[in-house]
């Protein structure tokens, strides 16, 4: 039911956003915007998802939610990429340049792509187990309390960085662009629940061989 | 009550091995003194003393790290881990008692850093010296943590810094602004935010880090 979802909704945003919404006269690049940003919320969507796994993991001993989590947070690492990726081209084209220090979102997401890489390399390098559950489940908690904190820490420290020069709170949003940014949304949520239950499936069919090799041999 | 004096045994029993042996310290000093010394040619003439003051948190976060990878090593080569963890002490006494003797080591080599800082460099105000002393805080709490999950993998040691340095960015950015800015009052309160929020977290989780 869902992978046909994620299609009608995509084909419907792609179209409502290169032929419906006006066109930004000052800045033409402005239509990445329906991208960058549901992707973006998503990315923290997965995040969360799979700090609620996590929890779950640690509070009501679910071994099952181990996968769960880390598959959400493998998603949500990929959105997140998409999101540097997203906004980084956003940034060229608009500003002319690759990265900037004074987009809080983006700095942002660049520190919790690192912080999740790192759960990788952590889970990857821990037996299957318990014991890898426990410290990956502690861990993705750690990102719930590392992304407010940061936020705040890149609010303050642009006043000795430098200050914000430009700002994408821009005009408020009309009717018909808030709708094509949240079919948008919906598309890249429905899109996120496609690969995390596709990904989920695969890694119980893997595990389900793994049992089944190990009763054979 | 009884919580406290486990904290304090396992902190003393740390300092008491350190006073033995003299196996992190001595490295902590030199290291922080050498990376000074490499600070100094890194710096153009005229980069000035804010460029300088940034420098420092570079030098305490690294110096922090190499104590700290060191932090578990007895406990997991003499298999002292297992013993605590069946001992009816609680398990987060275990990560706040090396927690306060990482904070002790990390206390000692900036004794030494930051006289030598202020001689080579410029001089330190108030303000820095106490973010640096918040900093501290946060810096030993989240680093003996995360220090305690990597001395259980296979990559050990070198999973310390990727494991710690996002975590630690609030801390550099709270601990810059504390040196750099006029009104430094925001920034210690940053701080000292942050060693609320994730010392209750490593507290309420570490249990989780030593048992399976």
């Amino acid at each position: 039911m869902l992978p046909p979802l994620a299609v009608v909704l995509f084909a419907t945003a792609i179209s409502l956003i290169f032929f419906w919404v006006p066109e930004d006269a000052e800045d033409p690049a402005q239509r990445i915007f329906y991208f960058h940003v549901p992707i973006a919320l998503t990315s923290y969507a997965c995040f969360g998802w799979g700090a609620w796994k996590a929890l779950r993991v640690l509070w009501k001993r679910d071994h099952r939610a181990d996968v769960e989590s880390y598959v959400a947070i493998h998603q949500g690492t990929i959105f997140g990429a998409l999101t540097l990726v997203t906004g980084s081209l956003w940034a060229r084209a608009t500003w002319g340049h690759w990265w900037l220090w004074s987009s809080r979102q983006l700095v942002l997401f660049l520190v919790l792509f690192l912080f999740y890489c790192a759960y990788f390399m952590l889970r990857f390098s821990v037996e299957p187990g318990p014991r890898r559950a426990n410290l990956s489940a502690v861990y993705a908690l750690f990102g719930v309390v590392l992304t407010p904190v940061s936020f705040l820490a890149i609010r303050l420290a642009e006043d000795f960085i430098h200050p914000t020069v430009f700002t994408r709170d821009g005009p408020q949003m009309t009717g018909s662009m808030f709708a094509a940014f949240c079919v948008s949304l919906a598309a890249m949520l429905t899109l996120f629940a496609t690969f995390y239950s596709i990904e989920l499936a695969g890694k119980r069919i893997d595990a389900q061989i793994r049992e089944l090799r190990e009763a054979l041999s | 009550m009884r919580y406290f004096t486990d904290v304090a045994t396992l902190a003393r029993k740390d300092l008491l091995l350190e006073v033995r042996a003299r196996d992190t310290l001595p490295a902590m000093l030199l290291f922080v003194v050498a990376a000074l010394v490499v600070f100094h040619f890194a710096l153009p003439s005229e980069a000035g003393d804010v460029a300088g003051l940034g420098l420092l948190w570079v030098a305490i976060v690294f110096t922090a790290l190499l104590g700290l990878s060191r932090a578990w090593v007895a406990e997991r080569e003499q298999g002292v881990q297992d013993g605590l963890v069946l001992s009816p002490a609680d398990r987060s006494a275990i990560w706040l008692g090396k927690a306060l003797s990482s904070l002790a080591f990390l206390l000692l080599a900036e004794a030494i850093a930051l006289p030598a800082f202020w001689i080579f460099f410029t001089g330190l105000d108030a303000a820095t010296i106490a973010g640096v002393l918040l900093a501290d805080i946060g810096i030993c709490a989240v680093g003996a943590f995360v220090a305690a999950m990597s001395t259980a993998t296979r990559a050990r040691e070198l999973l310390l810094p990727v494991l710690f340095l996002p975590l630690a960015i609030p801390l550099v950015v709270g601990g810059v602004g504390a040196s750099v800015v006029d009104g430094p009052g925001r920034y210690l309160a940053f701080l000292a935010l942050y060693d609320a929020l994730f010392a209750t977290i490593c507290w309420a989780s570490f249990e989780y880090v030593v048992t399976e």
